[in-house]
C-alpha cells in the first residue's frame, strides 16, 4: 500500500523543502521505497536541496502531459539506494497541473510499489499547493513558533479538511501531524519564543517532532545534501526521531528544553 | 538590560504570551469562518422541493433555505411561497 504523504505550511520560507528532503530521506534509510515530488511549478528547489539539480532532464509537467514518462524523469538519489526525486517544472504554468493529470502520476507510482510519495508543497494556498495536498493519506505541517506561520498553518489546515479528495469523498480524513522547525529552546525559555506546547495547543495537531534552529540547514543546502545525512547534528537527529514517531516508534522530544546558566555565569560569563 | 535585570529576570510580560493570546482569536475566527456548514443546504432545498411537489405545485425558486448566524446559535430559516388558491 502507498501512502502519499502532502509537507505543507501555508507560509513560505518555513521549512517545507528541506523537511521533505530529510523526511524522504529518512524513510529511505529505512528501507522504504521513496518518491519525493516538487509541486512548486515556477519555483522549483527541490532539485537543489537534494542536491541533483544538474541531472534533471524531465520533470512533473512533462510528464502529465505525456512528454516523457516516469522512468526517464524520476531522479535516483544519490545517498539512498531507495529514494527518487520528481522535481518541478521551472518554465511552466502552475495551471498545467491537472487533479487528472497529478492523479495519473501519483496511480503509476503506486503501480511502480513505492511505499511513500512524499509532496512537497509550494507556499500559499493556490493551485500548485492545493493539487499537493488534493490526494494525501497524510500530512506534515510545518510551523515556525511564529504567529504569521502559525496563522497560516491553521489556514492550510482548514483547506486540507475541505478541498482533499478524503474530504470530499468522506473518507477517512487525512492524517495531520505537527512539524515545529527552527526552535529556539533558550527563547523558548526567555519568553520571547512560543513554545512548542503552545504552538500545539494552538493548532490542536498532534506532534511529530521539533527540529531546533541550527546552522547545518544551511551547511546542508549549500552542499545540496538533506541535512538528514549531517550526523552528528542536532537537527539531523531531530529529523530522524520525528522519522522514528511517523514510523510508529516512541521518541522522547529532544533539543527543546534550555539549561539556565547559574547566577555566577550571569553575572561574570556574558550573556 | 541592567545587570539588576540580568540576575533576577525583569518583570516585563513575555513577548510570547502576547502571541499566544493573540493567535488564540485569530485562529478562533477563522475555525469559525471557514465552518462547513452551508454545504448540505443546496441538497436539502432539492429535497424540500421534491417533497412539497408532491402535495402542492411549486416552482423550485420559490422554496428559499438559509442559514443564518445570531450570536451564539444558528437559525434555518425556510421560505416557501404557496401558489395563489384556485390558480391551478
Amino acid at each position: 500500500m502507498t501512502r502519499i504523504v502532502v509537507v505543507t505550511s501555508g507560509k513560505g520560507g518555513v521549512g517545507k523543502t528541506t523537511s521533505s528532503a530529510s523526511f524522504a530521506s529518512g524513510l529511505a534509510l529505512r528501507g522504504f521505497k521513496t518518491a519525493v515530488i516538487d509541486f512548486d511549478v515556477g519555483l522549483r528547489n527541490l532539485d537543489l536541496i537534494m542536491g541533483c539539480e544538474r541531472r534533471v532532464v524531465y520533470d512533473l509537467v512533462n510528464v502529465i502531459q505525456g512528454e516523457a514518462n516516469l522512468h526517464q524523469a524520476l531522479i535516483k538519489d544519490k545517498h539512498c539506494e531507495n529514494l527518487f526525486v520528481l522535481p518541478a517544472s521551472q518554465t511552466r504554468d502552475k495551471d498545467a497541473l491537472t487533479e487528472e493529470g497529478v492523479e495519473k502520476v501519483l496511480n503509476d507510482l503506486k503501480q511502480m510499489g513505492f511505499d511513500y510519495v512524499v509532496c512537497d508543497s509550494p507556499a500559499g494556498i493556490e493551485r500548485g499547493a492545493v493539487m499537493a495536498l488534493t490526494f494525501a493519506d497524510e500530512a506534515l505541517i510545518v510551523t515556525n513558533p511564529e504567529v504569521s506561520s502559525i496563522r497560516d498553518s491553521d489556514r492550510i489546515l482548514g483547506i486540507l479538511q475541505s478541498k482533499s479528495r478524503r474530504a470530499k469523498e468522506g473518507q477517512e480524513a487525512v492524517k495531520e501531524h505537527l512539524v515545529i522547525t527552527r526552535y529556539s529552546a533558550k527563547r523558548v525559555d526567555e519568553g520571547e519564543m512560543l513554545s512548542y506546547k503552545d504552538v500545539q495547543e494552538l493548532l490542536r495537531v498532534p506532534l511529530l517532532g521539533v527540529i531546533p534552529e541550527s546552522e547545518t540547514v544551511l551547511q546542508a543546502s549549500n552542499a545540496g545534501s538533506p541535512v538528514i545525512h549531517n550526523k552528528e547534528s542536532d537537527a539531523a537527529e531531530a529529523y530522524e526521531d520525528l522519522v522514528a514517531r511517523f514510523l510508529g516508534e516512541t521518541r522522547e522530544m529532544r533539543f527543546v528544553s534550555y539549561e539556565k546558566p547559574g547566577i555566577l555565569k550571569r553575572i561574570f560569563g556574558g550573556a | 538590560m541592567s545587570w539588576l535585570e540580568k540576575i533576577f529576570g525583569s518583570n516585563q510580560p513575555k513577548s510570547a504570551q502576547l502571541a499566544k493570546e493573540r493567535l488564540t482569536l485569530v485562529i478562533a475566527h477563522q475555525r469559525s469562518d471557514n465552518q462547513p456548514a452551508p454545504d448540505f443546504l443546496p441538497a436539502l432545498q432539492k429535497e424540500l422541493i421534491d417533497v412539497i411537489s408532491k402535495y402542492v405545485k411549486v416552482n423550485t425558486d420559490d422554496i428559499k433555505v438559509q442559514l443564518e448566524k445570531k450570536g451564539n446559535y444558528e437559525v434555518l430559516e425556510v421560505n416557501i411561497v404557496m401558489p395563489e388558491v384556485g390558480r391551478q
